[in-house]
């Protein structure tokens, strides 16, 4: 029994660190399937947990603060598309001056705002998402292995990481099954079709961009009203390119994609677990080393197992009517 | 002034490019019911033109009317309303898609796929009957041959109920089987009262297939005929402006010993498909060899492989009786020392450096020649004088060896490559779709000067595309498909139907057609 609650520990640690991965890969998505590169995952995520978190402990209502982080992804994200769809701009680098601005601005808001060098307040009670306790995980508990998964894994998660569970088959059926999900994979592969079919490109990259900014949002909330209580300075560390990771480790295809999110939330998860853990043989491992482990997984996966990905052919090109 | 009988008329548009001005003054009547053909050389503003008509640019002056009535077309959506459809020159399709899904996109009708694609697999059993259009809806348009594509954008015209449909150079990606193919659909379009228009620089398509013709010339339209009134030479003189030769006017061959050689000459490329599958060749002295074949099936890997920036994976190439295959000699450089010319070719992407002006376009390749240096340095007043002698001998206009090469045409662009490399009197020269992109003008003095090189008693290889041109330009002529030569003919016992077959795959056999696939089924 101690190694399966080792391990149903270590997958509840997984799916809790996952969450903003997979809000933000499934984020990315959108944007990438329609062909704009968006690095800039990192900022809006970042932009979203500080808003969120500053809304929140204002208002004191956690959803009132998963509003204000979704409307100012949505602006970074409306800037990214002003830069790169509508003027034909660079999509790394608008991307990247989002990462950099928000950094930046992040800190000096919370300064100005709450004088805490750089942190929001500590959030508790309604600003934050609670853990939701599933109708008779209480009741199941003692049931071996299934009842004791369902109450300790499955249940006791707060909204969002449910909301990251249904965004996968969510955004598969969009992507798919839909209209929208149609033309915004057709927009990513070959614009002058969409054009000729009457679409306008740039309505439908802006168009999606605008769901990669609702996504995003989601994930930054989540980071500072759900995972944890209050805003830290670059309290988003790389998930935005972790998740950008994902996005390319799944090919651009929403399971797959969900795989690669849990696989770099479980190597997170073990990191934490090992640290200061004395392994057989090589004795302790320098948390250095072991904090590092998710990273360098992530190169070594792109660089070396990822195989041939097909990227959406027309990803990073601005359309421009050729004369 | 429209009769009834009108399908689409246009009345004095204007179209500019900045100051570039692309139609001038364009008045055309199309009947209903009729294939109408309209030629022009590159440039002539033909197919501006027939996007204008499709709302993918507007017009700047002049009406559109479609069925009489005048139509404002501000977008291709617009343009479908109205029943015009278009098959463009690149296929606007996504390759990722299955034919289904391309042929919906833009009418799915509905935010729901599923009615909008089982609707339009019934409404396409139709078409395809009606039209004799067979295709695999569900298969995906990245693995069809180009022929099928065609009819995919053919379909996805239809499916939006167009009347009245545009298509732009059909035929420059197809065999002359599958283009003949192509205007039995477009016959039978018209038999079902649809209009068609054949956008083409083709004179054997105009006279094949179309009912009447209109003619552009550098933005004008300079005359509209009934086909059965009008003949090759005349539709020729009209789109030049004087008259050209259709046929290039050479002598019998008389071919001196092999100069260069390949035997059994193989090449995989880095992905692992085998390109060139045992290709034995003889380029003889005063001989122009032509390599026939669609594109992609070989071709420009030989031309790579021989220019010296591919290296065989085996086989030998033999080089004036030496076997140079493993030679230090057998790189792109010390090639061109010896004496092998290769004009390649994509002018943009190797012929020529577009960023930099003509003259030093003119030495690249040669720039280590003496001729060019003066100590460490380059001799830019040699190198501007050759350039200027380049450009009087081959008449490249505008006469400015200043000028970056992007800002010459494309027929200019290919003169000073050409000169760069035959001004070298290679004793083998290489040429890759010599005149691909270049008006009738200088397509006559390309060929004229690739004759007046065999005659001066070099080996020439000539690469093309083109059927018309292999044919007319070459003494012997090699068909090459999937990497190896299927058939190897003179060029006068040639004809397009035996060429056609042999492109298609198909060898001949004790002189008659004989499948391939016969014979392994058997």
């Amino acid at each position: 029994m101690e190694l399966f609650q080792i391990i149903i520990l270590l997958l509840d640690a997984t799916f809790r660190v996952a969450t903003p991965l997979v809000l933000a890969a499934m984020a990315g998505m959108f944007s990438e399937r329609s062909g704009v590169v968006d690095i800039g995952l990192e900022g809006k995520m970042l932009g979203a947990a500080f808003a969120a978190a500053a809304a929140s402990s204002a208002a004191g209502s956690a959803w009132l603060g998963l509003c204000a982080g979704v409307v100012t992804s949505l602006a970074l994200s409306s800037l990214h598309a002003y830069a790169c769809v509508t003027h034909k701009g660079n999509q790394v680098v608008s991307g990247m001056a989002i990462n950099i601005m928000v950094s930046g601005l992040t800190p000096t808001l919370a300064i100005a705002w709450f004088h805490q060098g750089g942190q929001t307040p500590s959030l508790s009670g309604d600003a934050r998402f609670q853990p939701i306790t599933l109708p008779f995980a209480d009741a199941v508990r003692e049931i071996p292995v299934i009842g004791y998964t369902y109450a300790e894994l499955i249940s006791g998660h707060n909204i969002l990481v449910y909301c990251a569970a249904a965004s996968v088959p969510l955004v598969a059926y969009i992507l798919y099954k839909t209209r929208f999900g149609l033309r915004v994979r057709a927009v990513g592969e070959n614009p002058h079709a969409v054009d000729t079919a009457g679409i306008s490109v740039e309505l439908m990259r802006y168009k999606a961009l605008a769901v990669t900014g609702i996504l995003c949002g989601f994930a930054g909330s989540y980071l500072s009203t759900a995972h944890g209580a209050g805003f830290i300075r670059e309290m988003t560390a790389g998930k935005g390119y972790l998740a950008l990771a994902a996005l390319i480790f799944g090919k651009w295809k929403p399971v797959p994609t969900l795989f690669a999110c849990l696989l770099f939330a479980f190597t997170d998860a073990v990191q934490a677990r090992l640290q200061g853990v004395e392994l057989p043989i090589v004795g302790v491992i320098p948390v250095q080393f072991i904090q590092a482990l998710p990273y360098i997984l992530t190169v070594l996966l792109l660089a070396g197992f990822v195989g041939k990905a097909n990227p959406p052919k027309s990803i990073g090109v601005p359309y421009i009517k050729e004369r | 002034m429209t009769s009834h009988n009108t399908a689409l008329e246009l009345r004095r548009v204007n179209k500019w490019f900045g100051p570039v001005h692309a139609n001038r003054d364009i008045s055309l009547s199309v009947d209903r019911g009729t294939i109408h053909g309209i030629i022009g050389e590159n440039g002539a503003g033909k197919s501006t033109l027939m996007s204008i008509v499709y709302g993918f640019y507007q017009a700047d002056e002049g009406q559109i009317f479609v069925n009489g009535q005048e139509c404002r077309i501000d977008n291709p959506q617009a343009s479908i309303k109205a029943g015009i459809g278009m098959v463009h020159q690149h296929f606007m399709l996504v390759d990722t898609f299955t034919v289904l899904e391309n042929i919906i996109l833009g009418v799915e009708g509905g935010a729901r796929l599923d009615q909008g694609l089982a609707k339009a697999r019934k409404e396409l059993q139709r078409l395809e009957q009606e039209y004799s259009l067979e295709i695999d809806v569900d298969a995906i348009v990245g693995d069809l041959p180009v022929g099928l594509r065609q009819r995919v954008e053919i379909l996805k015209a239809l499916y939006r109920g167009a009347e009245i449909l545009i298509l732009d150079e059909p035929t420059g990606v197809l065999t002359p089987q599958e283009a003949d193919h192509l205007f039995r659909i477009l016959s039978t379009l018209r038999e079902q009262g649809k209009t068609v228009i054949l956008i083409t620089h083709k004179l054997r398509e105009i006279m094949a297939i179309t009912d009447n013709v209109s003619v552009m010339r550098r933005g004008e339209m300079v005359a509209h005929v009934a086909t059965k009134d009008t003949n090759r030479e005349h539709l020729a003189e009209l789109m030049v402006g004087r008259s050209v030769l259709l046929q290039v006017e050479k002598t019998d061959a008389h071919p001196g010993k092999a100069i260069l050689q390949t035997r059994n000459l193989n090449y995989v490329d880095a992905d692992g498909v085998q390109r060139l599958k045992d290709v034995t060749l003889d380029i003889r002295a005063g001989e122009i060899l032509g390599i026939a074949g669609v594109s992609g099936n070989g071709q420009s890997e030989l031309l790579e492989v021989l220019g010296g920036t591919r290296k065989p994976t085996s086989g030998q190439v033999i080089f004036k009786d030496e076997d140079i295959t493993h030679s230090k000699k057998f790189n792109a450089r010390d090639l061109r020392k010896i004496g092998l010319g290769h004009v390649p070719e994509d002018r943009h992407r190797s012929g020529l450096v577009l960023s930099f002006s003509a003259n030093e376009n003119t030495i690249l390749g040669y720039h280590d020649l003496p001729a060019y240096n003066k100590g460490t340095t380059l001799d830019h007043a040699a190198m501007i004088s050759t350039c200027e002698e380049y450009i009087r001998k081959f008449d490249v206009r505008p006469p400015n060896p200043h000028l970056q090469a992007s800002g010459f045409s494309g027929g200019n662009q290919q003169k000073l490559v050409l000169a760069r490399e035959m001004e070298q009197k290679p004793d083998v020269l290489l040429v890759g779709q010599p005149t691909r992109g270049v008006d009738i003008g200088a397509i006559e003095f390309i060929h004229n000067q690739l004759i007046r090189m065999r005659d001066a008693g070099a080996a020439i290889l000539v690469v093309s595309v083109e059927i018309d041109e292999v044919m007319s330009l070459s003494d012997r002529i090699a068909v090459m498909f999937d990497g190896e030569i299927v058939g190897e003919l003179d060029a006068r016992d040639a004809d397009e139907t035996r060429l056609g077959l042999m492109m298609a795959g198909i060898r001949e056999k004790n002189g008659s057609p004989h499948a391939q696939q016969d014979e392994t089924v058997a």
